[in-house]
């Protein structure tokens, strides 16, 4: 529902900026304007949200949709982005908490669209409350879900076509960072570490999805069931299971380098620490679902080529 | 043989078995013939054993095996001691504000040390919160309140710690990035345990398992009451001093190096009365040796239940521990009747 009602307003869009004449794919009731595309309504996670005008004045408490927000050329309707969002520099960031949000002081800056990732409790209900609409964005199980939450932005930003084109080159770059890949003669393993106390990540997850994609095999998958996707893996069980590549995702929180990984007791037998298989990470990146992961997967595929250049070699 | 060396031979032998069974069960499988010929040998590596796994014997599972016991005899060992200055069977090692100033420090060393050197910072700022926390609690206990009663202490205790606790929940919300390193933290930290942990942990628990032993027959005479103790010539105030600096530094150093690990200082005494009576000359003895053996076993199981994963170590002390409690109230209950 979402993709057609998107896929008319790109198509409706597109019409306008190239004058050429296509036949419109979305639904034959659309009007046929581009100035007046609100009020729209988006089946968000958190139910159906109406938008009455095209918004000026976004909050954002996730980082992940301040960096969406960015990318679609909504930025310039931001308002206030919470504290943890860093990523563009230039992101308007507040001491709003995404974590433990404050209705009043949200309200304080007067949204008109309110974008967060998790509600614990009832920020939903309040801000309705106050009038001011809030689009949930939870955390993405799959790359499907990047693009729809993209394209829900640009629907309710007014940048649907923006949004489009964004989703449009993830696509299409994804596609060509796996295609260049070679799918692997023997296994190459991998170990990916959230933080200093071997927490990591099945191939269940949305991350590990991503190594998926590159013909990547994941050591955390012998403990599926454990951690719902997140277990906490033995230290002795990774020296054991020898994986080619270790990605830190705990550079910022915990400060670990390929020097830390290689001084724990026992790693440095590993074949990723012998091997200068050990990829430093920026946190951020790796944990967020935004435009980025196109660069996280880049980052992955060019460490896998590197390892099987070397074993070719 | 008397009863009192039955019982010490029993604690040798339980820990002699569960350092062995500590060594040998694991996620990764090492043949059990060739890590015994292992660990006879002092380490050298025995054919039919490959260099990955005589690593994981020498770097990961000897040192989280001695950190296992150096923690568990600590903690047992503190709970004993702190239950007969205090007269108090509930009390254990993070009564008077160790864990919650161990918290804190922790906290103010992740949020805002250099993230770099968080395997030093981190012990180094729980063991300083845990003496700070315990100093605070007992100088509020004696001069705060008027009195120098057990009782005294332990309200002061409860006081530092809630308001400890306040300023740690303060600083991790301030900074939510550290919260999971905080939390990973707090539920027990043997995954990740090294030689160098062994060796911040191992003079503190000496210094401090010593003087419990030194002092364990003056236990049992302020244990009736300071009034009787005060006329058999004992400095009350003095003793409880002496016993609460050494419990607490042993409380900090294991704190230091494992995190906060639950309900060992309680279960461990009580159920060794249970085995040898409650004279301290026996409680403290065997209070270090099943401590140690507890917490190995229990840190076996940490690292096999959910194998390759790992549990917690201080979600299985609570679970295995309450019920076992109650089973051992009730049957010292019923021997009671």
């Amino acid at each position: 529902m979402v993709h057609r009602f998107i896929g008319g307003i790109a198509a409706v869009l597109l019409l306008a900026s190239c004058g050429e004449a296509t036949i419109p794919q979305g639904p034959p009731n659309e009007e046929p304007s581009s100035t007046a595309p609100f009020p729209v309504t988006i089946e968000a996670a958190n139910g159906d949200v109406t938008i009455a005008a095209h918004p000026r004045r976004i909050v954002s408490l996730s980082p992940t949709s301040t960096e969406m927000l960015f990318a679609i050329g909504a930025g310039d309707q931001v308002e206030a982005v919470d504290d943890q969002s860093n990523y563009p520099s230039d992101a308007p960031v507040t001491d709003l908490s995404g974590f433990e949000p404050n209705v009043e002081a949200i309200a304080s800056y007067g949204p008109d669209l309110v974008v967060y990732s998790t509600d614990p409790g009832d920020l939903d209900s309040a801000l309705e409350g106050l009038g001011i609409p809030a689009l949930q964005q939870p955390a993405a199980a799959a790359l499907d879900d990047v693009y729809v939450q993209i394209e829900q932005l640009g629907v309710a930003t007014g940048n649907a076509a923006e949004a489009e084109v964004v989703v449009d080159r993830m696509r299409t770059e994804i596609r060509s960072i796996t295609g260049s890949i070679e799918p692997p003669s023997e296994p190459v393993t991998y170990y990916h570490e959230l933080d200093d106390t071997y927490y990591s990540v099945t191939s269940s997850t949305f991350i590990g999805q991503l190594y998926s994609l590159v013909g990547l095999e994941n050591i955390a998958d012998e403990a599926k069931g454990a951690g719902g996707g997140y277990p906490q893996l033995s230290a002795e069980y990774i020296v054991d299971a020898d994986p080619n590549l270790i990605f830190l995702a705990d550079t910022k929180c915990c400060g670990q380098s390929p020097r830390t990984v290689a001084a724990r007791p026992g790693w440095d037998r590993i074949a990723a620490v012998e091997n200068a298989g050990v990829i430093p990470l920026d946190d951020d990146v790796a944990s967020r679902w935004g435009p980025r992961v196109v660069d996280y997967l880049r980052r992955i595929a060019e460490a896998v080529a590197e390892v099987m250049e070397a074993k070719a070699a | 043989m008397s009863r009192r060396t039955r019982a010490i031979a029993l604690g040798v032998a339980v820990l002699a078995a569960s350092i062995v069974a500590g060594l040998l069960v694991g996620p990764v499988h090492i043949a059990p013939g060739a890590a015994l010929r292992w660990l006879i040998s002092f380490g050298d590596q025995p054919s039919g054993m490959s260099e990955q796994q005589a690593a994981i014997l020498a770097d990961l599972r000897l040192p989280r095996v001695i950190v296992a016991g150096l923690v568990g005899a600590s903690l047992s060992a503190s709970g004993a001691a702190y239950q007969a200055v205090f007269r108090n069977p509930l009390a254990d090692p993070y009564l008077l504000g160790a864990a919650a100033g161990a918290g804190l420090g922790a906290t103010i060393a992740v949020a805002f040390g250099p993230s770099t050197a968080f395997a030093v910072t981190v012990p180094l700022a729980a063991f300083i919160g845990a003496v700070s926390g315990v100093g605070m609690a007992y100088g509020l206990g004696r001069s705060g309140l008027g009195g120098r009663s057990s009782t005294s202490l332990i309200l002061g205790g409860i006081a530092v710690a809630s308001f400890l606790t306040a300023v740690q929940t303060f600083i991790q919300q301030q900074n939510a990035d550290t919260l999971r390193q905080v939390y990973s933290w707090i539920l027990g930290r043997l995954g990740t345990t090294g030689w160098d942990d062994a060796g911040i942990a191992l003079p503190s628990v000496v210094i401090a398992v010593t003087t419990l032993w030194l002092v364990r027959r003056l236990l049992d005479v302020i244990e009736v009451g300071d009034l009787e103790a005060e006329s058999l010539g004992l400095n009350v105030g003095r003793l409880r001093l002496v016993v609460v600096v050494a419990a607490s530094l042993a409380t900090a150093a294991a704190v230091s190096v494992a995190g906060l690990i639950g309900f060992v200082g309680i279960i461990v005494p009580h159920t060794v009365r249970l085995l040898a009576g409650s004279s301290y000359r026996q409680v403290l003895p065997l209070s270090v040796l099943f401590g140690a053996a507890f917490l190995i076993l229990v840190d076996v199981v940490a690292r096999t239940a959910v194998a390759p994963a790992e549990i917690p170590i201080g979600v299985i002390t609570a679970f295995v521990g309450a019920p076992f409690f109650v089973l051992a109230l009730r049957r010292s209950g019923r021997r009671a009747a």
